[in-house]
């Protein structure tokens, strides 16, 4: 475990001295305030808009900073050979994937926080007070959600050799599922065969992670999700990100280091 | 030799240049005719995006409770904020609060515990009113006033968007502007945003008619309202009158009220002739017709041989 902790600790340490997460921060609030700036009709207490543009940067840049810090850690231990230095030292591979994954992981909970901070002060500044239990779902369910392409991009650095395109290629696919993946079986029901029953088995295999989307729920301020769903919901991505990183691995023991 | 190349070829470009310039300058297509930066940068892709807006103001007018393209959206043909303004004709069927129906399978059921899952407007409280708004049929909705709330200015931005990419979408305006003077009390804003859209689309009925209904229902100027609903009224008739399939509830609209106001201020002449007009576009004929004949009774008493002549309200 302590191997794991050291490897995740360095990870975070790359991760601050790297700018992505600063330029993705600036960004989205920059463009939360232009948005802030348009005059509606003089009323000052218009705030939904506002979340609904804060939150969907903020989701789109958890997945940029997910998958593309997940992506290069394997491909740049290799190519600086710091791979090789690290698994002849008493590392497994098992210890490495898991230790990157779990430094990607906090890292990208670190950045989510700044980010939810900034989302909690645009909107307290405008509504009377902060919804703290909707925040805290929406925080925990989004940092949770993030396992699944931390975990993907790692796999998919084992089978693709370039970073660039392992990240299109998992962005690709991460917010093909945010956007379209609860729809696919009521698709599939109107489609022939057999493509009715291919698109039934996608839909049952992805990773669903539009179900940790409520941002519905945070801007129009309905009651929280109740507890035992959100813990399903937990759950739910620790299993698909704990599969996931057991087949990197797999993919990993196998693969020649070189 | 290369030399040689490049000096013909920038003849060559040259000579093309002279030629596609005052042919690009008068193409209708060009976009650096129009100072409306929306206008160059997204072309005729902008009324897509103004129709998605005015969409979108409809989900924030239920609370994100919508059904994507891929529901059944027959309850929501026509958007509800627009159809309770009274800017469009209802034509909605269907099941406004199930349309998700049934969950297909247990991944949906648990999906719906993460998203909003009962049929609100925003107008009567959205999703305040529901102790629990993902049971909705076990939590039955607190009965709030109609107006009590204030949050439907929320879907103010979005239509504000869908105007400035679309000024010549009408029920924008409409729209905007009664949820302006009737729940946020900014007549003002309402007008002026109505204006704006007058100057888009002049020969508008429609906004003729809403800016008629704030001279009389806001400013309480009958006369005022009067001349813009008869101008409503002629813009109709020459616009939407020669259609094969005329708007017919914008007529009904205008000669009801035109009707109603000259009622009130015992023109009844001029009621009869108007209610002439709604007959024609009421879907209720008998309905008007019973009114008419209680204000041919009234036009009798009021011309009967004792006082003789009629006598309007100033």
């Amino acid at each position: 475990m302590k191997t794991t902790l050291a490897l995740a600790h360095l990870v975070i340490l790359e991760m601050v001295r790297r700018k992505d997460v600063y330029v993705l921060f600036v960004l989205t609030t920059l463009l939360t305030l232009v948005a802030a700036a348009a005059n509606i009709f003089d009323d000052t207490r218009v705030v939904r808009y506002l979340k609904e543009v804060s939150l969907t940067l903020i989701w789109i840049s958890g997945f940029v900073l997910a998958v593309t810090s997940a992506a290069r850690q394997i491909p740049a231990e290799r190519e600086s050979r710091t791979l090789f230095t690290l698994l002849a030292k008493p590392v497994s591979r098992w210890q490495f994937i898991a230790g990157k994954f779990l430094g990607c992981w906090l890292a990208c909970g670190l950045a989510l926080v700044v980010f939810y901070a900034f989302f909690g002060a645009v909107a307290a500044s405008r509504e009377r007070g902060l919804d703290v239990l909707g925040w805290f779902q929406a925080i925990s369910m989004h940092w949770f959600m993030l396992t699944v392409p931390v975990a993907l991009a790692l796999a998919g650095s084992l089978l693709w050799a370039a970073p660039s395109s392992n990240s299109t290629l998992t962005l690709l696919a991460c917010f093909g599922i945010w956007l379209l993946g609860r729809h696919l079986h009521k698709v599939a029901v109107g489609l022939p065969e057999p493509g009715a029953t291919l698109l039934t088995l996608v839909y049952f295999t992805i990773p669903h992670l539009e179900l940790f989307d409520i941002r519905d729920l945070i801007i129009h301020r309905w009651p929280p999700v109740p507890w035992l769903f959100w813990l399903g919901a937990m759950l739910y991505a620790a299993a698909y990100a704990g599969m996931i990183l057991t087949g990197a691995w797999l993919l990993f023991r196998r693969r020649p280091l070189n | 030799m290369p030399q040689t190349a490049i000096v013909i070829l920038f003849l060559t470009s040259l000579a093309l240049v002279t030629s596609l310039e005052p042919w690009f300058q008068s193409w209708q297509g060009n976009r650096s005719q129009t100072t409306d930066p929306l206008a160059v940068l997204l072309g005729d892709a902008r009324r897509a995006f103004a129709n998605h807006f005015f969409i979108k103001a409809d989900a924030y007018f239920h609370s994100g409770y919508y059904p994507s393209i891929f529901d059944n959206r027959a309850a929501f043909q026509t958007p509800h904020m627009a159809a309770d303004a009274g800017a469009v004709e209802e034509k909605n069927t269907g099941d406004e609060d199930d349309f998700l129906g049934p969950p297909k399978d247990w991944l949906e059921a648990f999906g719906r515990k993460f998203r909003p899952a009962a049929h609100t407007h925003l107008d009567q409280g959205g999703a305040h009113t529901h102790a629990d708004g993902r049971s909705h049929h076990h939590h039955p909705a607190k009965e709030i006033e109609l107006g009590e709330s204030q949050d439907v200015r929320e879907i103010l931005p979005w239509l504000r968007a869908s105007a400035a990419l679309d000024p010549q979408k009408i029920e924008t305006y409409t729209t905007t502007a009664y949820w302006l003077r009737q729940r946020m009390g900014k007549v003002a804003e309402a007008e002026s945003f109505l204006r704006d859209g007058l100057n888009a689309n002049p020969d508008s009925h429609e906004i003729l008619f809403e800016l008629g209904r704030i001279a009389d229902e806001n400013r309480k100027e009958p006369a005022r309202a009067r001349n813009l609903w008869e101008l409503a009224l002629v813009k109709w008739q020459k616009f939407e009158g020669q259609k094969p399939k005329p708007d017919t509830f914008s007529l009904l609209q205008i000669a009801s009220h035109l009707a109603l106001l000259a009622e009130r201020e015992s023109r009844w002449e001029e009621c009869l002739h108007y209610l002439g007009i709604w007959k024609l576009a009421s879907p209720q004929p008998g309905e008007i017709e019973k009114r008419i004949a209680e204000v041919r009774q009234k036009l009798t008493t009021a011309t009967n041989p004792k006082t003789g002549t009629q006598k309007p309200k100033p």
